[in-house]
C-alpha cells in the first residue's frame, strides 16, 4: 500500500466540503519499447533476459503525479505534445497499468478519444442502442433519451448508416452524446472535441458544464485554451510526466503560454 | 492514515482491480439484452452485406454437406462407413460449424472490439457470450434444416428428437466456455488466432463427421481384428464426439444409435465444467482487456 505524506498531497484551497471522485496517488507509469518501434510485449522481456540483445529503452511517461479530483470539478489538463496527458487518462480508466502508484476512483469512467468507431459495422442507431445497453442502461431507459443523444450528435440523416460511413467528426459526436448522457459520473474527454466543428464545440462545452452542475467530474484534455477557460474550474499542467501547476484556470493558462512563448 | 485507507473509507476503488467473481457475473447478468442484441444486429448488419443475406446460413451448411457428401460418401470409399450415412454425415456437418463458427468468433471476440472496450466501462465478459449467441441463433435456422431432411429422407419423428433441445442447450454453454477461454489466451498471445483454422480443421477431420470412430477403430470379430481401445477411450472422452454422438442418437434410429447415459453424464460434466472455469479464467485478466501495453 502506498504511504503518502502530507506534501505530496495535492488539495486545492477550496473543496467546500466535496467529495473527492478521483486520487491519483504519486502515478508513474513506464512503458518498455523497442528502439526499432516495436512496443515490448511480455513474452518479449522474458527472450531478452535470456539474453537474445535488442535495444529495449524504458519511457518514463508519468513520474510521480498526484492529484485529487472532486466532484462538480471540471479539470482542463494541458501541456505540450508527449507531455504525458493521453497516458494520464489512461491510467484514469484502467487502460495503462501503473508501474508505480495509484488511482482510486469512484466508478469506472469513460473516456472518449479521436478514433475508432464503436462497432464500425453497425449503424449510429445500433451502436447507441449497444452502447447504453453496455453501459448499463436498460432498453426502457436508452429509449427515452434515444431521441435527446440523437438531437445533440446532430447527425440524425447518417443515424441508420454503418459508422465505418461517418467522418471523424461525426464519430466523435455520436460517442459524445451517447457518453455523456451518464450523469453522476466521470467522464474523460481525449481531444474528441478538437475533431468538431464550431457549432458542436459550443453544444459540448455546455454538456459539460451540465455535468459539471449535476455532481459530476469532467477531465478534458485540449490544446485550445479557449474551450478550457470556457469549461473548467481547475486547470492541471503537465511537463514531462510531472504535474508542473494546479489551480485556476487563468493563472495556469498564463502560466503555460508564457512558457511556451520563451 | 494511507492514501489507500482514505480511499476506501470515502468508497473509491482501486482503478484496474476487479470486482469479486460474483458481483461480476451478476454485472454481466444484468446486461444480458445487450448480448441478445448485439448478436441479433450482428447478424443482420452481416446479411446486408451479402446479397443472399439471411438465406447463406443455411446454404452454408448445405454446401457444406454436399461437398463433404460428394468426397466421403462417392469419390472415397470407406468401410468405416455407419448406417445412415446421409443423415450422419449432414448431423455432423451441421453440428460442427456451429462448433468451428463459434470458436474462432469468440476467440477474436476482445480483439476485434478494441474500441469498445477501450471507451465504455462494461464487464468484457459479454463480448465473447454475444459472439458465441450470434452464432447460436445462426445455428437453430439449420437445425430447422437438418430435420426437414431427415423427415424427406423417410425418418418418422419421434419423442427422442425432444433431447436435442437439452443437448443444445449443453453444447452452447460448452461453447461459452471454450469461447472464453479463447478470448482470454488470444489477448495475451495474438497468434492464437491464426492457429484456431487449423485447431478446428484438426477437430473436424478427427472427430467422426464422415466416417464412425466406432466402426473404424471398435473390434470387428469377422476381420479378426481387436480393435483399439485407447482411440475408444480417447474419443469418448471428447467432448465434440460426444454431443455428435447424442444428436445422432437423438434423432436416428437402428442399431448403433442407441440412447447413451454415460455420454449424457460426460457431456453435462464438459459443459457446465468449462462454462466455470472459463468464466474465472477469463475473469481473472478482466483489467487486462483494454490495455494498450
Amino acid at each position: 500500500m502506498a504511504v503518502s505524506t502530507d506534501h505530496e498531497r495535492v488539495e486545492p484551497a477550496a473543496t467546500h466540503g466535496r467529495k473527492p471522485v478521483v486520487i491519483v496517488d504519486d502515478v508513474h507509469v513506464e512503458y518498455k519499447v523497442f528502439a526499432t518501434g516495436k512496443r515490448a510485449t511480455a513474452a518479449d522481456r522474458r527472450v531478452i533476459k535470456l539474453g537474445r540483445t535488442k535495444q529495449l529503452r524504458t519511457v518514463h511517461a508519468l513520474k510521480g503525479v498526484s492529484f485529487t479530483a472532486y466532484e462538480q470539478d471540471s479539470i482542463g489538463v494541458i501541456g505540450t505534445n508527449g507531455s504525458g496527458k493521453s497516458t494520464l487518462m489512461r491510467a484514469i480508466v484502467g487502460l495503462t497499468p501503473t508501474s508505480r502508484g495509484a488511482i482510486y476512483a469512484s466508478s469506472r469512467p469513460s473516456l472518449l478519444g479521436v478514433g475508432a468507431a464503436l462497432m464500425r459495422d453497425l449503424s449510429g442507431e445500433r451502436n447507441i442502442i449497444l452502447g447504453g445497453l453496455a453501459m448499463g442502461f436498460t432498453l426502457d431507459e436508452i429509449e427515452a433519451s434515444y431521441d435527446d443523444i440523437v438531437a445533440f450528435s446532430g447527425i440524425e440523416k447518417f443515424i441508420d448508416l454503418p459508422m465505418r460511413a461517418y467522418s471523424s467528426g461525426m464519430t466523435a459526436r455520436l460517442k459524445f452524446a451517447l457518453a455523456s448522457v451518464q450523469t453522476h459520473d466521470i467522464l474523460i474527454v481525449d481531444e474528441a472535441l478538437a475533431v468538431g466543428d464550431r457549432k458542436f464545440r459550443a453544444r459540448s462545452e455546455a454538456r459539460i458544464r451540465e455535468i459539471r452542475d449535476n455532481a459530476g467530474t469532467v477531465f478534458l484534455v485540449s490544446h485550445s485554451m479557449q474551450s478550457i477557460k470556457d469549461t473548467c474550474s481547475r486547470v492541471i499542467w503537465l511537463d514531462q510526466g510531472t504535474l508542473v501547476m494546479d489551480g485556476e484556470p487563468d493563472e495556469v493558462i498564463d502560466a503555460y503560454n508564457e512558457s511556451q512563448d520563451k | 492514515m494511507t492514501t489507500a485507507e482514505d480511499a476506501a473509507r470515502l468508497g473509491l476503488h482501486k482503478v484496474g482491480g476487479r470486482p469479486p467473481l460474483r458481483a461480476y457475473v451478476s454485472e454481466v447478468w444484468r446486461r444480458r439484452v445487450f448480448i441478445f442484441s448485439m448478436a441479433r444486429f450482428r447478424i443482420e448488419s452481416e446479411n446486408q452485406q451479402n446479397s443472399l443475406g439471411m438465406f447463406w446460413v443455411i446454404l452454408k451448411p448445405l454446401l457444406n454437406a454436399l461437398v463433404y457428401g460428394l468426397i466421403f460418401g462417392f469419390l472415397l470409399g470407406s468401410n468405416s462407413r455407419p448406417d445412415h450415412f446421409v443423415e450422419f454425415l449432414i448431423i455432423g456437418v451441421f453440428i460442427f460449424e456451429f462448433f468451428s463458427q463459434a470458436w474462432t468468433a469468440g476467440g477474436k471476440s476482445i480483439t476485434n472490439n478494441a474500441a469498445l472496450v477501450q471507451s465504455l466501462a462494461f464487464p468484457r465478459m459479454v463480448l465473447p457470450l454475444a459472439a458465441v449467441t450470434q452464432r447460436f441463433l445462426q445455428f437453430l435456422p439449420t437445425v430447422g434444416i437438418m430435420l426437414v431432411f431427415l423427415l424427406i429422407n423417410g425418418n418418422p419423428p419421434d419423442f427422442h428428437w425432444l433431447l436435442i433441445v437439452p443437448l443444445f442447450f449443453l453444447y452452447f454453454l460448452f461453447n461459452c466456455g471454450l469461447a472464453l477461454v479463447t478470448a482470454r489466451l488470444s489477448v495475451h498471445w495474438r497468434d492464437l488466432n491464426n492457429f484456431l483454422p487449423f485447431l478446428t480443421r484438426l477437430f473436424f477431420y478427427t472427430t467422426g463427421i464422415f466416417f464412425s470412430i466406432e466402426e473404424r477403430f471398435g473390434p470387428r470379430p469377422e476381420d479378426n481384428y481387436d480393435g483399439h481401445p485407447l482411440v475408444l477411450k480417447i474419443a469418448a472422452a471428447q467432448p465434440i464426439h460426444e454431443f455428435l454422438t447424442l444428436a445422432r442418437s437423438a434423432l436416428l434410429q437402428g442399431p448403433g444409435y442407441g440412447f447413451n447415459e454415460r455420454y449424457w453424464l460426460y457431456a453435462i460434466a464438459w459443459s457446465i465444467g468449462l462454462l466455470a472455469f472459463g468464466t474465472w479464467f477469463f475473469w481473472r485478466a478482466e483489467e487486462r482487456y483494454g490495455r494498450v501495453d
